[in-house]
């Protein structure tokens, strides 16, 4: 069934406001049926207001193999942090 | 007793439909139309336990809902004859959804204004579920019909065969409270119209329409889906859990 019924991601968004959030991915003809299965596969316990869907291999993924030069060596830059701003009082939680 | 009878009516086609859609559970071609299905299935008999609560209440015989789905027999179910029809293949199975949901969104959406408050109050949630039904149902015929020479065939075929039920949908008890179904039928032809357009479907001639549902004569299908069914309730009556 895989050629007449790609995979797609499908991505909620639970409340507005909230970014879209991939929830997991189904197979399906087209666009309109995608966003149909995705309401009727991911929605079903009132999980958002919103649904995207997008065709699996139009995502470019990074390679695992090069994870330790991709994201290593961010691991010791400490100062990449917004931990050393004063916070005044008045801005109270942030 | 016309509102107890038009809501025999209406629960009886929402809980026969809905027991045919839950028999794709575990069948479906596919997880994802298995899911949209049994979601179809629970939408209609939660509408059929809303309409037969009530009914049981305006009849004020002491009958629960349960009574009325699980302790009447095949001559006293008064379903239109398209919600018992066999599932068949997808095309048979969305083509009859298409045709019953192109009924009851309408049908719902006059039922907003009626004066009685519970009908109104199941309107209020019916006619969202049902929009959906219609557009799940409606987009699949589109893309059967306007699919492959295999599919445009068999949903041709459904279409042939499921023409001698449609008429019935418009007939049946109707009372002040209620929406008067023959007005939604313009509603019923316009949703039927678009999407056969755009599926390339032929409107066969007219044929002989079949009905008697809703005077309980029904066709022999009706009868096996009650009994297994009602095979609980009638093995053990009384049976709770």
């Amino acid at each position: 069934m895989g050629d007449v019924t790609p995979l797609w991601e499908v991505f909620i968004r639970p409340r507005n406001g909230l970014a879209h959030k991939h929830v997991g991915s189904l197979h399906a003809a087209d666009e309109a049926l995608a966003l149909s299965a995705a309401r009727d596969v991911y929605t079903r316990r009132e999980e958002g207001t919103s649904i995207w869907v997008v065709r699996s291999e139009a995502i470019a993924a990074s390679d695992p193999a090069r994870a330790s030069e991709n994201f290593d060596p961010a691991a010791d830059k400490i100062y990449r942090h917004p931990t050393f701003y004063m916070i005044p009082d008045d801005v109270g939680h942030m | 007793m016309a509102l107890y009878r038009a809501l025999i009516e209406l629960a009886d086609d929402h809980l026969v439909l809905g027991h045919r859609l839950s028999e794709w559970c575990g069948h479906a071609p596919m997880l994802e139309e298995d899911l949209a299905l049994s979601n179809f299935a629970l939408d209609l008999i939660g509408t059929a336990r809303s309409l037969y609560a009530y009914a049981a209440e305006v009849e004020g015989k002491g009958r629960s809902e349960d009574d009325l789905a699980y302790l009447r027999s095949e001559r006293e179910y008064l379903n239109c004859l398209l919600v018992e029809r066999l599932n068949g293949d997808f095309a048979h199975t969305m083509l009859r959804e298409f045709y019953f949901a192109a009924f009851m969104e309408p049908f719902w959406q006059a039922a907003l204004a009626s004066t009685d408050k519970v009908i109104a109050g199941i309107a209020g949630k019916a006619v969202k579920e049902m929009a959906y039904h219609l557009r799940h149902a409606g987009e699949w015929i589109v893309r059967l019909g306007d699919g492959t020479e295999e599919s445009a065939a068999r949903m041709q075929a459904a279409v042939v065969d499921l023409h001698p039920y449609w008429e019935e949908l418009f007939s049946g008890g109707d009372c002040d409270v209620l929406p008067d179904r023959a007005a939604i039928r313009p509603a019923w032809e316009a949703s039927v119209k678009a999407v056969f357009a755009e599926a390339n479907l032929d409107w066969p001639a007219p044929v002989y329409g079949q009905n008697g549902g809703r005077d309980g004569m029904h066709s022999e299908v009706l009868g096996r889906m009650l009994s297994d069914m009602q095979y609980l309730q009638r093995a053990h009556p009384g049976a709770t859990w």
